[in-house]
């Protein structure tokens, strides 16, 4: 066993040495991992808002449910994506299983309950402060929805990089409806994987120090455009 | 700013979700539900470039364990089954799931263990024998205890010896529901015996101080399979394609490329199709 150093070394050398298969495997799992949570976003950030300021019965035990949805386990998404698509399955006939179309269906089902619920949750504290005044202008309560996420698009970052971050580490749903097919829907997670049942640990680990790599530079990204937009908006 | 990123990630998501269909609609690749033990120890990655060169077929292989790959294709999510548990393949075609078996190619089952030996078993060639030894000394066995086709033939042997292994489960006799390498993982982890395929454990790169203590018993064979699925119980299922990949597989080229894949110069399955 390595120790750490060169484990972090053999990752970065990983990176630098472009080889073209680790960077399809990267590629598809940025693809795969951006796309649900750009899906889950458009879901969740307009039902999570409008959870936030509507008012019905009933509501509370919504709230505790999409709440408690964070926590679903993606082996069972996984499973249950998969009999969906399987061929015995209803949906079968898309011909959808072992595709990168399937493991975005999966990650949408896993993302979307964190992106509603934390959504839910920085509209709520908004309303509190702004109820009465957007009230006052005539809006219904409905119609508060795309004011209050505007406003708080800078909060509701977090709760998409929040989303990201389940998607992107998830290994069990992705291995069960893409099947790790090498060059199709093989991702850093399921190679990783691979990696370990095959005993190479410390190449397993180097993978995984990639894995943290790309999950920073995301993060890096998407904090610099905030800050941008936050200097253009606020100058 | 912010509107225009949105705007071109959200095409970018779309371009991806279409590329994936299109994609998913070609009729130019066969999914192949395998083991572990294929995709492991590197085989399937050595050969199969030489089929879709001859073919332009590719072949995508799901790598699971015998028993969820029997599954998986019963539900016709794969066009060939490539696995190792001889009855259970038998039963696929007897209840129609298949159309016809062929042997490929077969290697051996070997049990590895600890170089210190509690139980005594080094060099042993009578499987059962050994197995014994290691119930009666209570040594820990770690077992696959996931119905792949290691563990079952695990079963059988353990059968033959009269000992009743469900019983001491948690125990010296530890299951650890998962694939061959998870296994080894943990149960050199553990100082455990475990029944391995040859294969897979001359790829393994976690070796740590265990080796092959037991083999060479004629009942340690392992036998490998292929079986186009039916394509009349599912209508997706590429018959054409999958049985020219069976026809390769058990012909000249495949069973020549089977026999020449080797690590460290050893030899990892033995090429044994009959026509």
């Amino acid at each position: 066993m390595q120790n750490f150093a060169s484990i972090f070394s053999n990752a970065i050398g990983l990176i630098w040495s472009g080889d073209p298969a680790l960077w399809a495997i990267i590629l598809l799992s940025l693809q795969v991992s951006i796309a649900a949570v750009l899906i889950a976003a458009v879901i969740g950030l307009p039902l999570g808002a409008a959870l936030a300021v509507s008012r019905f019965p009933g509501r509370q035990v919504v709230i505790v449910l999409v709440n408690a949805l964070m926590g679903l386990p993606p082996v069972v998404v996984g499973l249950m994506v998969y009999l969906m698509l399987s061929n015995a399955g209803p949906l079968g006939v898309l011909q959808l299983l072992y595709t990168p179309t399937a493991m975005i269906i999966a990650q949408v089902v896993l993302v979307t309950p964190i992106v509603t619920a934390l959504t839910r949750q920085v509209i709520e504290t908004l309303d509190a402060e702004y109820h009465e005044h957007l009230r006052s202008i005539g809006l219904s309560r409905l119609a508060t929805v795309p004011v209050l996420l505007w406003d708080g698009r800078f909060a509701l970052m977090t709760a998409v990089l929040a989303g990201f971050g389940r998607a992107i580490a998830e290994v069990g749903a992705v291995i069960i409806v893409g099947g790790n097919i090498n060059h199709v829907t093989r991702v850093m997670t399921t190679t990783i994987a691979l990696e370990t049942s095959k005993g190479n640990l410390s190449l397993a680990m180097a993978l995984g120090t990639v894995l943290l790599i790309m999950a920073v530079a995301v993060n890096a990204v998407v904090g610099l455009l905030g800050l941008r937009a936050r200097q253009v908006a606020y100058a | 700013m912010l509107k225009r990123i949105c705007v071109t990630l959200c095409q970018a998501a779309v371009a991806t979700g279409m590329m994936a269909g299109l994609a998913a609609a070609d009729d130019s690749f066969i999914i192949v539900q395998s083991t572990t033990s294929t995709q492991n120890s590197g085989l399937l990655d050595a050969i199969l470039p030489q089929f879709q060169d001859k073919t332009g077929i590719e072949v995508r292989v799901v790598a699971v364990g015998t028993g969820q790959a029997i599954r998986n294709a019963q539900n016709g999510d794969g066009d060939v089954l490539l696995v190792h548990s001889k009855p259970s393949e038998e039963q696929f075609v007897a209840n129609g799931w298949g159309v016809q078996r062929f042997d490929v190619m077969y290697n051996d089952f070997v049990i590895v263990g600890p170089a210190s030996d509690p139980a005594g078993v080094a060099g042993s060639e009578d499987v059962v024998d050994a197995l014994t030894r290691i119930a009666q000394a209570g040594a820990v066995f770690a077992s696959r205890g996931d119905d792949s086709g290691t563990h079952k033939a695990e079963i059988r042997l353990w059968a033959a010896t009269g000992i009743d292994v469900a019983a001491q489960s948690g125990t010296w006799y530890r299951e650890t529901g998962s694939g061959m390498g998870a296994t080894l993982n943990t149960g050199t982890g553990m100082g455990a015996y475990i029944m391995t395929d040859r294969a897979t454990w001359i790829s393994f790169g976690n070796k740590g101080d265990h080796q092959v203590l037991v083999q060479g018993d004629p009942r340690m064979f392992n036998q490998y399979g292929v079986i186009l699925v039916n394509p009349e119980k599912h209508d997706n299922i590429k018959a054409d394609a999958g049985q020219a990949f069976i026809d390769w597989l058990t012909g000249a080229e495949g069973q020549a490329a089977i026999a020449a894949y080797q690590i460290d110069g050893q030899q990892l399955f033995f090429p044994n199709a009959t026509r």
